[in-house]
């Protein structure tokens, strides 16, 4: 598919670094596929979808201050949704979240709340304000936080939270890699289901510039079972844009 | 009955992974590698790491795909592990690699161990490299010498289709003692977003790949099949058997497939039984079909 015109209706600032933009168009998304969102004349990145027609975006490079300047009624292009998301589980599930990593869990957590699952969230940030989408949590469930600053919740990272992980049917994480790493090691690996971040470039299962080993993170994924991840590369190396192992 | 031998190489099927695509790591060859291929060609290698042309750099379009990935690769001097990786799976692994000139193509050839090489003097879309050299057949016979002193693998040649005349190309190639020719490389095309005025493709343009190529390969292979010794590969839209079929009628002694990948991981496995199917109820070989249309 080429870029789709998407208008932008409404910008939230969720947290100090952290804004939410609200499109024209909904992407009908399964929760943790994403988006190929294209600033016109500057970059496309993939993106979450953090809603049916929204995107949660931390600022971290070129790419991302350029998408913070746009403004209402602007617009993006983009293609997708990609991927598979999440496959939902029955029983009592438990999210672990870190930072921005809550974006694409959000909408995960509403839809298995409206199925009528019970659901503990672990909701993990720098400091107080950076916690993302707490009252989404809160609404469908437990919520426990920690931040690293001690500013709200357990002082520490949000893996210290993870202490009974065998009392749940199914874990779903997504944050920064050595956190999800830190999950990975800690828990029955095929219990858990991960979203990966990688460089992506054409997003279509294609020219394998994301690929985990053989795995391609805009295809195969972004949503892998810690079992398949157990072997691979994931949580020791990340590719470059020139396909160089990078030590995460 | 799908085996072959192709340059010297023993190819269990015709059927092999083209460059660029799935070819970055050495864990994604091997997966290729194990869903069927005869053989991997790894992503376009060159002297230092680069990374490309910003995004989008490939999209969807009516008829295929538009590419301007800008040759992102990690450099010769961090790639030995991935081909080593790759070997893993059996088959033979050919290394894509670019340069400017002889000298970078003979300098990466002489330090890689691969099966083969396939000299890249095709990219439509960078600067400095692929097309702009390998539109120009004193540089592409002089780029061919040079890699054939460097190597004692084989060496095949991937051509462009953006020539008046590809045969002459294809003819230098030979000259330059290239043990085979692969056609064709992507078209030269463009895509704009008509919200904006935009060009789609971050690099602009880029090339064109997938089904609407398929016709422009077909008879670029009839074409060098007509004026040349050594063998060529086909390449350029191929997505089931009866493309693989029409490539090895037109000329091909073997292909190479790479966009239809990303929706069919497991094609090489799913075209060979297919064609496998197809050569018995026809009673036909290999042999029979490479170059049928040119004895009908």
């Amino acid at each position: 598919m080429r870029p789709v015109n998407a208008v932008i209706t409404k910008i939230v600032d969720e947290t100090p670094a952290i804004r939410t933009f609200y499109f024209d168009t909904s992407f009908e998304p399964i929760p943790g596929q994403f988006v190929m969102v294209w600033i016109r004349g500057v970059d496309e990145l993939p993106m979450a979808l953090s809603y049916e027609n929204a995107i949660t975006v931390q600022k971290v490079g070129p790419a991302t201050s350029a998408l913070f300047e746009l403004q209402e009624c602007d617009s993006v292009g983009i293609r997708g949704p990609f991927g598979n998301g999440f496959d939902i589980k029955k029983g009592h599930i438990l999210l672990v979240a870190g930072g921005v990593g809550a974006a694409p869990l959000a909408p995960l957590a509403e839809k298995a709340g409206a199925s009528g699952l019970k659901i503990t969230t672990l909701l993990g940030a720098k400091t107080k304000d950076e916690l993302l989408f707490r009252e989404r949590f809160e609404a469908v469930g437990d919520v426990r936080v920690a931040t690293d600053d001690g500013s709200d919740g357990t002082h520490g990272y949000v893996t210290q939270l993870l202490d009974d992980a065998k009392k749940y049917s199914q874990l779903y994480c997504c944050g920064p890699e050595i956190m999800m790493k830190m999950v990975l090691d800690k828990v029955t690996p095929s219990k858990v289901q991960f979203s990966l971040h990688r460089y992506i470039k054409c997003g279509i299962g294609i020219c394998g510039a994301c690929c985990v080993d053989g795995l391609r993170v805009c295809r195969d994924g972004p949503v892998f079972s810690g079992d398949v991840l157990k072997k691979s590369e994931f949580g020791v190396y990340r590719r470059n844009e020139c396909g160089e192992r990078v030590r995460v | 009955m799908l085996s072959l031998t192709l340059t010297g190489l023993k190819l269990k099927n015709p059927l092999m992974l083209a460059a660029g695509i799935m070819g970055t790591t050495g864990g994604s060859l091997k997966r290729i590698a194990e869903n069927g291929a005869g053989a991997v060609v790894t992503k376009s290698i060159g002297l230092e790491p680069k990374g490309g042309h910003s995004n989008p750099s490939m999209v969807e379009v009516d008829c295929g795909y538009l590419n301007a990935m800008g040759l992102p690769n990690p450099s010769y001097k961090n790639f030995q592990g991935e081909i080593d990786l790759a070997k893993e799976a059996g088959i033979p692994v050919i290394a894509s690699i670019f340069g400017g000139c002889s000298l970078d193509f003979s300098e990466i050839a002489g330090a890689l161990r691969a099966d083969a090489f396939e000299l890249n003097v095709s990219c439509p879309h960078a600067h400095g490299f692929g097309a702009e050299i390998g539109t120009d057949p004193e540089l592409v016979e002089d780029i061919t010498r040079s890699v054939k002193k460097a190597t004692q693998v084989p060496v095949w040649v991937k051509l462009t289709p953006n020539v008046t005349n590809i045969k002459d190309i294809g003819l230098a190639a030979q000259r330059g003692g290239a043990d085979a020719v692969v056609a064709i490389n992507t078209v030269r095309g463009m895509a704009i977003d008509v919200e904006s005025g935009y060009p789609i493709l971050g690099n602009k343009f880029g090339g064109l790949s997938g089904r609407a190529i398929k016709p422009v390969a077909i008879k670029c292979v009839y074409d060098l099949y007509e004026a040349l010794d050594i063998p060529v590969i086909g390449v350029g839209g191929i997505s089931d058997y009866r493309d693989v079929i029409e490539f090895m009628m037109a000329g091909a002694q073997a292909v190479e497939i790479g966009s239809a990948v990303g929706n069919n991981i497991n094609i090489f496995n799913d075209i060979s039984s297919c064609m496998e199917s197809f050569l018995e109820e026809k009673e036909w070989t290999l042999e029979d079909i490479h170059g049928m249309v040119h004895r009908v």
